[in-house]
């Protein structure tokens, strides 16, 4: 009986599981099969699953009927333009917080805490109006500079900062080194899965990013692949989902590979405690 | 090399006076060891010599340079932590070769010294290792290479073997005073343990409160201590401070100075025995070649440490007797030594005499 409610209690755990990964997954796996099949195919009623047959030249039309290069190129900018400036301005601000004494200490990581909570739509005509006295609307720098400084990658890093032994910065001060070389030769490699973590969400965030790129941006030129890629739906009066889908699988593979890549950092940035 | 000097130090934690104006002559080429209980100011004493806490008052020199304002770095000291404070980032030979690259020493020259100095200590196997791959006492290796290669001036040590084993503690402190011997640079070392200051100093400093009590050789300090502290402090298990005849005065003797015999025994007491205390024998512990007798005499309770030959029981009354020369007299309001003044015959007076 007990051996009975057991399995019973597995199998129902299983259940919701799978259950659960298919929410997630299913709108995927729906775009990915969508992406290889034939407009009436899309259209088609009932539904079929897989593609009757696998349009490989889905992918070739999406990539051809825009300037995908260009759009890929500065999705690739402003990424990691982004993520060295946070990584830049973040370890040395993280090193302050976590390790000097100053005046306003508290006050000033207070603030850093409230621009986490402030989402960019509150502020984005500011920094518009801003970016446009500059001059510097529609260029990739108005993609860039705003996001030069993440609160949350700040928070991150001084977490872990503030659990290194002092004994460990004493020790290089009298090695004679300097501050900075204590931030970026000490303090950084001890925050290595941290950083890749953080790299990670911040790069997934701008390379998906809709909203900024659609209001900084005119042109074609300065366009990323987001925009690019809902240009497609809209492209010959009615809307080819198909080549939309494939538009977004070019979106999605890079990151998915990073992803790949990166995973052992994430499952241990997340489990540094136990270490 | 260098003689370190400590002028009035004074340090303050949040108006807390943690350093109270002390003076130190540290000799060139000395191993001078800082003990005291924890919180005594010995580890913040040997952080303001390293640069890593500012001075609030006085001056610090080493050799011939006021280093008041100098950084830690530039001050041409190594220092080694408790925690060895390894870079866990960096291997075994980057670990080394850290503070060498900081000063601009080419990778070449890097590499010979690096090997050079591995040699030394034994850790030219594990160059390529990372310090969580190593044992506790690798680690402490390391650390003290990291700290040789530089070839300081002078060598700051901060209880670098109170988190090993007993065994390789006492390993340790061979190498290390070996170390001293070969190198013949200035040490500085910390330590709460009287056992490791006396083991390893030529000049030992007690501190307590913040202010030095005594700076002198191990074997001055246990003979002469100059006032209640020192002579509790050093010396295991500590000396027996009774109160004397007067008021203000304290009588105290060393447990390993005293005799102890039986009351119907035919008493091993010598003839200059001049100070002598009736009780019972509360408990004994049995060291080995060594007998500690815990003996109650009065409302006082004293330590006898005597050899195994007459092993007395517990509860056996005795008498205790201590030599003239092994008493010594302190001021029971401030603790200092008595020591001028007194002749035998008033000593011995002011002892108490035959109870």
């Amino acid at each position: 009986m007990k051996i009975m409610g057991r399995i019973a209690l597995k199998t129902g755990e299983a259940v919701m599981l799978i259950a659960v990964s298919l929410i997630f997954v299913f709108p995927f796996i729906w775009m990915a099969l969508t992406a290889f099949k034939t407009l009436p195919e899309v259209y088609q009623f009932p539904p079929t699953l897989l593609p009757e047959s696998w349009q490989i030249q889905n992918i070739v039309k999406a990539w051809e009927s825009g300037p995908f290069p260009t759009y890929l190129l500065n999705s690739t900018l402003v990424a990691f333009g982004v993520l060295f400036l946070q990584i830049l301005t973040g370890v040395p601000a993280a090193y302050a917080f976590a390790r000097y004494k100053f005046r306003g200490r508290n006050l000033l990581f207070a603030l850093t805490l409230i621009a986490l909570m402030i989402p960019p739509q509150v502020i984005f005509l500011p920094i518009y109006v801003e970016m446009s006295n500059w001059g510097l609307v529609d260029t990739l720098w108005s993609l860039i500079l705003p996001y030069g400084a993440s609160a949350f990658g700040i928070f991150l890093l001084r977490q872990v900062f503030m659990q290194v032994p002092d004994e460990v910065i004493e020790a290089a001060r009298l090695d004679q080194a300097s501050e900075w070389k204590i931030m970026w030769r000490i303090m950084a490699p001890m925050a290595k899965h941290v950083l890749v973590t953080f790299g990670l969400f911040s790069f997934i965030y701008h390379w998906n990013d809709y909203f900024w790129p659609l209001i900084m941006t005119n042109s074609n030129e300065v366009r990323t692949l987001p925009i690019g890629i809902s240009m497609l739906k809209a492209s010959d009066g009615g809307s080819e989902w198909n080549i939309a889908m494939a538009g977004n699988m070019i979106l999605v593979v890079p990151i998915l590979l990073i992803f790949f890549f990166a995973q052992r950092h994430i499952i241990q940035a997340f489990t540094y405690q136990s270490k | 090399m260098a003689q370190v000097v400590l002028k009035s130090l004074v340090k303050d934690y949040n108006k807390q006076n943690v350093v109270k104006g002390i003076d130190i002559v540290i000799p060139d080429g000395s191993f001078s060891v800082l003990v005291g209980p924890s919180g005594c100011g010995k580890s913040t004493t040997l952080r303001m010599i390293a640069g890593l806490e500012k001075v609030t008052k006085g001056e610090i020199w080493i050799g011939n340079q006021l280093v008041n304002d100098l950084a830690p770095g530039k001050r041409d000291l190594a220092m080694v932590f408790q925690n060895y404070a390894l870079y866990p980032t960096m291997n075994v030979f980057d670990n080394i070769a850290f503070g060498l690259r900081n000063r601009g020493v080419s990778k070449k020259e890097c590499k010979v010294l690096v090997e050079e100095i591995s040699e030394i200590v034994g850790l030219t196997e594990y160059l390529t290792r990372m310090p969580s791959q190593l044992s506790g006492g690798q680690r402490q290796r390391v650390a003290l290479a990291r700290a040789m290669v530089k070839k300081p001036k002078v060598f700051l040590m901060d209880e670098p073997l109170s988190n090993l084993d007993a065994k390789l503690r006492n390993q340790m402190r061979v190498e290390l005073t070996g170390l001293h011997k070969r190198l013949g640079t200035t040490f500085i070392y910390v330590t709460h343990d009287q056992v490791e200051a006396m083991t390893m100093g030529d000049q030992i400093i007690v501190m307590d409160q913040g202010t030095v009590q005594q700076a002198a050789s191990p074997i001055q300090l246990y003979k002469e201590p100059d006032n209640q502290f020192v002579a509790q402090f050093i010396g295991s298990p500590a000396m027996n401070i009774l109160s004397g005849f007067q008021q203000r005065l304290l009588v105290g003797f060393r447990p390993e100075s005293a005799k102890i015999a039986g009351v119907n025994q035919e008493a091993p007491l010598s003839d200059r025995a001049q100070f002598m205390k009736r009780g019972n024998i509360l408990s004994r512990e049995i060291l080995g070649s060594d007998v500690l007798y815990y003996v109650e005499s009065g409302q006082e309770k004293l330590v006898v440490k005597d050899d195994l030959r007459y092993l007395l029981q517990e509860g056996q009354e005795v008498i205790v007797s201590v030599n003239e020369e092994d008493l010594y007299l302190f001021d029971q309001e401030s603790g200092i030594r008595l020591r001028q003044g007194i002749n035998l015959k008033e000593k011995q007076k002011l002892a108490g005499g035959m109870t």
